[in-house]
């Protein structure tokens, strides 16, 4: 999974590497796979900043699990609620990481979950509401390195 | 730049004379050195993937297996009773080897001796959650290998490896986790390798994995030839570092980055 | 032999919005590793995670490989009355496991 492999290679080749390691580095998700991933859900709609807050570390220990939680304001009435939250990486093969359907019976627009990510990126989240509007809320991650590790498989 | 770092950072070590023992009052959990965040992960059962296994190592307990049709619930009966602190006391020295032998290894002559099953391979989804579970048992109970005198010289043998310098790094355990505990490596806390929460989930492996599993990762880390799985040498060394952590909590099953 | 734990509080008030939270033992494999020999690891991930009370649907989540192994997952629902919830995951080989919960509603 991880690309940052790439860095671990470089320090590994210097000093001599006795580890086989096991080196993939698939293509990044690219920015127009992103843009075209945020296209899928929100069509031509209009995405705007606010509402939606993203709790991610902004330093994290290993990219392979990282706590995440998004949670949006919204006072979940049966009029006036969030139908669903898609979040999205900049940098990993794939730009989707979860869609996550809600409704007003949820009581708290709040979802938690765990990610892995590929390299120091952007992840971003997006909120659908009830009125069809979208709203978004975009964190940095930096992805530091373990300093020794083994074999990938 | 990072990589430049790294290794002045390990040059440095490698020239250092070696430091002695850490104080007791000094020692600290790798729980201690970990973000608010992976601490997260392992204080609530619920949010501890380890736990995971550990269920699994439940549903293993009471299964029969082997030619004997015998499940370990049928001997050792509610493991919350019969294993609570068993775990604290490994690795243990078994008499009709001669030597010291961990947890795994007596749950795998449980199963040859009195299940008259095949032995579970290392790092197994089965023997690691039978391990989990038997070791979740003595959570909390401070770890007390080595009082058997017979083990002593094998105490000696696991210091001495602590201690001894290898690899292409030219680098013993001491180095790291004795003399530079307060510093880090790359972007991770440098920890003192006290082994209080094995088998542990590490974010890392993204599975549970057992204290020789991350005494070879080190080895290769010091680009030294690991160990195999069950050799003395291993025991040895996870031995020294129980004797080591005396005292100390087991925190099984521990999440670590 | 996969295991779930769940963890849903045993009695709430009518009215009272509880946290759930899911953790499912899975390997998450991506297909985007390579073994040794230069094989391509076979994609294997939870593709779909749905929590239903009573038999209605008030939670469900579509997962990508950029979800960690052994899936973790938490959400907030608003408890109406006594009954069970119902935890599916499916996904990629056949994948296909379910757990239940039952809360009483005071």
């Amino acid at each position: 999974m991880a690309n940052s492999e790439h860095t671990r290679r470089t320090f590994f080749g210097l000093t001599g590497g006795a580890a086989a390691m096991v080196i993939v580095r698939p293509a990044d998700a690219t920015p127009a796979m992103l843009s075209a991933a945020i296209r899928n859900v929100v069509g031509e709609a209009n995405v705007r900043t606010g509402k939606v807050k993203l709790e991610i570390p902004p330093l994290v220990e290993n990219g392979n699990t990282v706590p995440m939680t998004v949670s949006v304001t919204s006072p979940m009435t049966a009029d006036e609620y969030v139908k669903s939250i898609h979040v999205f990486n900049e940098k990993n093969p794939q730009p989707n990481i979860g869609n996550f359907y809600l409704g007003p019976r949820a009581g708290r627009a709040q979802v938690s979950t765990r990610i892995r990510l590929a390299d120091s990126q952007k992840v971003t989240a997006i909120a659908r509401l009830s009125d069809d509007t979208f709203w978004s809320a975009t964190a940095d991650v930096v992805v530091t390195l373990a300093a020794c590790t083994e074999e990938a498989i | 730049m990072r990589v430049a770092a790294c290794i002045a950072l390990l040059t440095a070590m490698a020239g250092a004379a070696l430091a002695a023992e850490i104080p007791l009052d000094q020692r600290r959990s790798g729980y201690s050195f970990m973000s608010a965040d992976t601490k997260a992960m392992q204080d609530e059962d619920t949010d501890n993937p380890g736990m995971l296994s550990v269920l699994d190592g439940e549903t293993l307990w009471k299964r029969k297996a082997g030619t004997a049709d015998k499940a370990c619930a049928d001997c050792h009966n509610d493991a919350h009773v019969s294993m609570k602190g068993v775990a604290a006391h490994y690795p243990a020295f078994e008499k009709a080897f001669g030597k010291p032998v961990d947890l795994e290894a007596r749950i795998n002559l449980c199963r040859t001796n009195h299940q008259q099953a095949s032995p579970f391979a290392y790092e197994s989804r089965e023997l690691l959650a039978l391990t989990a579970y038997v070791a979740q048992q003595s959570r909390g109970v401070p770890i007390a290998p080595g009082d058997d005198p017979e083990l002593a010289p094998f105490v000696e043998k696991g210091h001495a490896l602590f201690m001894q310098r290898q690899g292409q790094l030219n680098l013993a355990c001491a180095n790291c986790h004795d003399d530079n505990w307060d510093k880090k490596l790359a972007g991770s806390a440098i920890t003192q390798g006290q082994p209080t929460g094995y088998p542990l989930y590490r974010l890392e492996w993204q599975a549970l994995g057992s204290l020789q599993r991350r005494l070879r990762a080190c080895i290769t880390g010091i680009r030294a030839q690991a160990y195999d799985y069950g050799s003395p040498e291993l025991v040895e060394l996870e031995l020294y570092l129980m004797s080591r952590a005396r005292g100390m909590p087991v925190e099984t099953p521990a999440v670590r980055p | 032999m996969p295991s779930a734990l769940i963890n849903v509080p045993k009695k709430a008030k009518r009215g009272d919005i509880i946290e759930i939270k899911t953790l499912m033992s899975h390997i998450m494999e991506t297909g985007y590793r390579h073994t040794a020999s230069g094989d391509v690891v076979p994609r294997d991930i939870i593709t779909s995670f749905t929590c239903r009370f009573n038999g209605t649907e008030v939670f469900r989540a579509d997962l990508y490989p950029a979800i960690a192994a052994n899936p973790f997952i938490t959400f907030f629902t608003t408890v109406t009355e006594s009954g069970k919830f119902e935890f599916e995951w499916i996904g990629d080989k056949g994948f296909s496991e379910t757990a239940s919960a039952s809360i009483t509603v005071e």
